[in-house]
């Protein structure tokens, strides 16, 4: 299938929907499939052989901050031009509610559009006026993705109709392979966690209360915690002076930084309280096949398929923490079976299946319709 | 005697017309203060919703005009952000649809489009003369009040001292690299 996606925002600024167009887009060309994706870039940026650069996006306030974006009439012309030329069978506009060029590429085009919407906007934001601008590009899209209940939501709150769900998916082989940081895991022991530090329901309390009884029993074991904390010296209050030096805080890491944390230690645990729909960072983690140790609530018994791909102890517990994670510290054949275990596990949130959900939304829409092409009537520059 | 009594009278009387009319003045600056914030007030709604008229007039493409309804919507949805600001963010919003290169090129020759563009830009002309004129009388107002008779004997009474508007109202970008200021 010839597929055209249009990503709104610049391809060389980090974020979560650039990021989940890429995910999407090498896994449809892993299929087999013919994907082009246009993406507002500095010229000078280095792009994938996939992504076509749409010209450098200019800096807007827009809803009370400052984007940066792709318009008017020359971005409109480059989206025509490689829609003509693309010769797509379903064109593909990531976040079209934004002023950029998933916007403009619905107003030029005619034939199968698929739209997935990424945010959860409160209502205030979007406005009646506002939706009179975009309607008409609104108007011609065949198929709706959101990729959480929540920006389903906001989709049927704000502009009306459904959309399926289908959420992000895990890019495992992203998480497969990499050198532990120097140092690490070390001979004796290391636990691992990820997250805000200074974010109750992410549970860092009850590692470190439960890091307390483990640290006494094993003189060697240490703890790699990487994540951002307004103020991160008040984690260290919180330990043991006699513990302190083995603690290590890493800060907010880098991708590539977050993948060596997961190689670097025994165990990772996940001591979340609540407030997770799915536990991304655990089914990273999985990927990674390292050995977790998990708050026992229902987004991860789900991903942990009920304990066979994990351990769970009682949330909030910081005891039974102590000693799920010791049970594993000392059981390396135990562990490699987790490991084992969470790998296949993990595979069914892989971005490859994530990516057969959204070709099916594809065959709906191009059914009995013809290719991608340019309107006659939208979007007339000279 | 009688003479001295009437130099004091004399002294007493010129004393009390200048300070009734010190006060007199302050009084005067502070309703013109008004005034102008009512000019001020009446550009600033009119440019919106020119901007607003531009946004949905069809002669943009959807991406520019819904960053500009946007940035409209902005001015008047007083709860979630400061005035100056967003009016402000309009301004950049309009410098940024204005300053595509061929911009007028692109939208010449269609239908209203001269005369919208054109209204426009005396709109935030507009804007900015008033904004002028505005601050003019608040430097005026706040420099009487904070002479030393004004203040000892309290002549601005309990009005409060009006405050400047600042904003960034220049559709023409100073220089194409810091065009926006942001």
């Amino acid at each position: 299938m010839k597929i055209g996606i249009t990503c709104p925002y610049s391809w060389d600024v980090p974020g979560g929907v650039q990021q989940h167009i890429r995910d999407l887009a090498e896994a449809l060309i892993d299929e087999g499939h013919d994907v082009s994706v246009i993406s507002p870039a500095d010229d000078d940026t280095p792009l994938p052989r996939y992504v076509t650069g749409a010209g450098r996006a200019v800096p807007v306030p827009y809803n009370g901050s400052v984007a940066r974006l792709s318009f008017g009439f020359l971005s409109t012309n480059r989206v025509r031009r490689w829609i003509k030329d693309g010769g797509f069978d379903v064109l593909h506009v990531h976040e079209p509610e934004i002023p950029s060029l998933s916007l403009l590429a619905c107003w030029v085009a005619s034939g199968p559009i698929v739209a997935t919407f990424h945010t959860a906007i409160p209502r205030s934001r979007i406005l009646l006026v506002t939706y009179a601008v975009v309607r008409t590009g609104l108007e011609k899209i065949n198929g709706r993705i959101a990729v959480s209940e929540a920006a389903r939501t906001t989709l049927v709150e704000h502009i009306g109709g459904d959309a399926v769900v289908i959420p992000n998916g895990v890019a495992t082989r992203r998480y497969r392979k990499a050198d532990p940081l120097p140092g690490w895991p070390g001979p004796g022991g290391a636990i691992g966690f990820l997250g805000r530090l200074d974010e109750p329901r992410k549970g860092l309390q009850v590692l470190l209360k439960a890091f307390e009884v483990l640290g006494q029993e094993r003189p060697g074991l240490r703890l790699l915690i990487a994540g951002p904390a307004a103020d991160p010296g008040d984690v260290l209050d919180r330990v043991p002076a006699a513990l302190r030096d083995r603690v290590v805080l890493l800060g907010q890491v880098s991708e590539e930084d977050k993948v060596r944390v997961l190689h670097s230690v025994d165990v990772f645990c996940s001591p979340n309280t609540g407030g997770e729909s799915f536990g991304i960072v655990t089914a990273e983690a999985m990927a990674a096949g390292v050995p977790i140790v998990a708050s026992d609530i229902e987004a991860f018994r789900q991903v942990l398929r009920g304990g066979e791909a994990g351990e769970l102890f009682t949330t909030g517990d910081a005891g039974d923490l102590a000693r799920a994670a010791g049970r594993l510290l000392d059981d390396p054949a135990r562990r490699a079976a987790l490991s084992a275990a969470a790998l296949v596990a993990v595979a069914a949130y892989d971005w490859s299946v994530v990516a057969r959900s959204v070709l099916s939304v594809y065959e709906t829409v191009v059914l009995g319709s013809t290719q991608v092409a340019v309107t006659a009537s939208g979007g007339e520059f000279p | 005697m009688i003479a001295d009594i009437a130099i004091v009278i004399a002294a007493a009387l010129f004393i009390g017309v200048y300070v009734s009319w010190r006060a007199g003045r302050i009084d005067r600056l502070h309703a013109r203060v008004d005034m102008a914030q009512a000019a001020l007030d009446a550009t600033l709604v009119r440019r919106s919703s020119v901007a607003l008229e531009l946004a949905t007039s069809g002669l943009l493409d959807p991406a520019t005009g819904l960053l500009l309804a946007s940035a409209v919507h902005g001015t008047k949805d007083i709860t979630s952000r400061p005035r100056d600001l967003a009016e402000s963010d309009l301004t950049r919003a309009l410098r940024a649809a204005f300053s595509q290169p061929d911009f007028r090129a692109s939208i010449n020759g269609k239908e209203g489009a001269d005369e919208l563009l054109a209204e426009v830009e005396a709109a935030a002309h507009q804007v900015f003369l008033a904004r002028k004129f505005y601050n003019d009388v608040v430097a005026a107002t706040r420099e009487a009040r904070q002479r030393p008779l004004a203040r000892v004997l309290r002549l601005s009474g309990r009005a409060r001292a009006p405050e400047f508007f600042e904003m960034d109202d220049s559709l023409v970008a100073e220089n194409t690299g810091a065009s926006l200021g942001l």
